[in-house]
């Protein structure tokens, strides 16, 4: 090829002005059109992957059709003083309902209601010269189901999210173990299945309603999305039956009975300060 | 071509190797898998024809509406009864074996689904 220098100088100055051109050209149609792309692409989005559910992470709206509802529980200590071995039969209760395997590997446990000290359930609450019961007793602590939970917000892949009826649940389908929801839990109420779950299960002795979990996935409590989805009443709170020691309703409903359990007592919440909303109440 | 008398050959072993699978099998697929179906009931929740080709989606479907919009009602309709949308507690009620049923086709066409990861089977 016989190139001249006159030749290539004119070649690489049009093609420099059609490199330049080319790309703003390009940049303008991307920045204009990004938006709506992207607006597009969140709305067909959760079609493909939840039915009714739409774009909460991307617009921080709503997710599902809600129902008004609020589920929230109150746990009344003084009847867990009262019968003390109540709080060991709720926890084994539960437990066995929901196939919660057993590891004596303190590194290993899965926990969804289990007994902790009044300091270490309410840390912002002053335990300096603390009065005896409560020095002595256990109090039961699990999900909060909070109103603002800060997992949903953590969750990369929507894998725990707020139903319908204000539960924080989890779909175990979708949960890729990042743990995320675990450091985000002020309270510390989900645990890790570091090893098969199934392992740490008596396997002809469980519940055959109700799913395992496997490796992997974090887990914590449901408040029994799967009995309250039937009409029934969580496990914990049948099993405390007429002690009355747990009481489960709806927070919105003004006529419910734990809307009258809270007005005619006081109560408390844990880590108020975290901004949370819990939906579980203490009577000390 | 230098050396055509071992390189043709040598194609030709090569070709023969490579399909070996097609030519041993005589483009056999093998006994056709015989899933046991229940012996009591004679309905499903869809046709036959749409639960062999679609009852993995109609699953994904059951378990977005359950887990996701809370909708745990009895509103599939078997025969004249009422049923719950659930892989443990209404599938494997009629098909009582995961062996003889799941099992037959999923090996058959090598798929590996991960329901039994966490759902349990029925004790066989």
């Amino acid at each position: 090829m016989d190139k001249k220098r006159r030749d290539f100088l004119k070649i690489a100055g049009v093609t420099t002005l059609a490199g330049l051109g080319g790309t703003t050209v390009v940049d303008r149609l991307v920045s204009g059109s990004s938006p709506v792309q992207a607006r597009a692409a969140q709305e067909v989005d959760p079609a493909e992957h939840g039915a009714g559910e739409q774009t909460a992470a991307a617009g921080h709206g709503e997710e599902v059709v809600k129902s008004g509802n609020r589920l929230g529980m109150v746990v009344d200590l003084r009847k867990f003083r009262e019968h003390p071995e109540l709080l060991e039969k709720v926890r084994q209760a539960c437990h066995a309902e929901h196939n919660v395997p057993d590891f004596p590997n303190k590194k290993d446990v899965i926990k969804w209601i289990w007994p902790t000290g009044f300091e270490n359930a309410f840390p912002e609450h002053s335990t300096y010269h603390l009065n005896e019961s409560s020095e002595d007793n256990k109090v039961p602590v699990f999900c909060n189901h909070c109103d603002s939970p800060p997992c949903v917000k953590a969750c990369p892949t929507r894998a725990t999210f707020k139903n319908k009826d204000g539960i924080v649940a989890m779909d175990y389908h979708r949960c890729i173990g990042c743990r995320f929801c675990m450091a985000a839990c002020p309270y510390g109420m989900r645990s890790f299945n570091w090893r098969d779950p199934r392992a740490g299960l008596d396997m002809n002795n469980i519940n055959r309603r109700f799913p395992t979990r496997m490796r992997g996935v974090v887990e914590k409590c449901n408040f029994c999305a799967e009995r309250v989805g039937l009409g029934e009443q969580p496990k914990c709170v049948e099993v405390c039956g007429e002690t009355k020691a747990m009481i489960f309703g709806n927070l919105n409903d003004p006529e419910s009975e734990i809307r009258k359990v809270l007005k005619e007592n006081f109560t408390i919440q844990r880590k108020p300060s975290a901004g949370t909303h819990p939906s579980v109440f203490y009577i000390v | 071509m230098y050396d055509s008398g071992k390189i043709i050959p040598g194609l030709i072993i090569f070709v023969l190797f490579i399909t070996f699978p097609i030519w041993y099998n005589h483009g056999d697929a093998g006994a056709v898998p015989q899933p046991e179906l229940p012996k009591n009931v004679k309905e499903c929740v869809l046709p036959i024809t749409e639960m062999r080709s679609d009852h993995m989606q109609l699953l994904n479907e059951w378990r977005d509406i359950v887990l996701r919009t809370g909708d745990r009602s009895f509103d599939v309709k078997i025969g004249d009864k009422m049923y719950q949308k659930s892989l443990m507690n209404t599938c494997m009620e009629c098909h009582t074996s995961k062996k003889k049923f799941c099992d037959t086709c999923h090996t058959y066409a090598s798929v590996k689904p991960y329901c039994w990861d966490c759902h349990l089977a029925p004790v066989e």
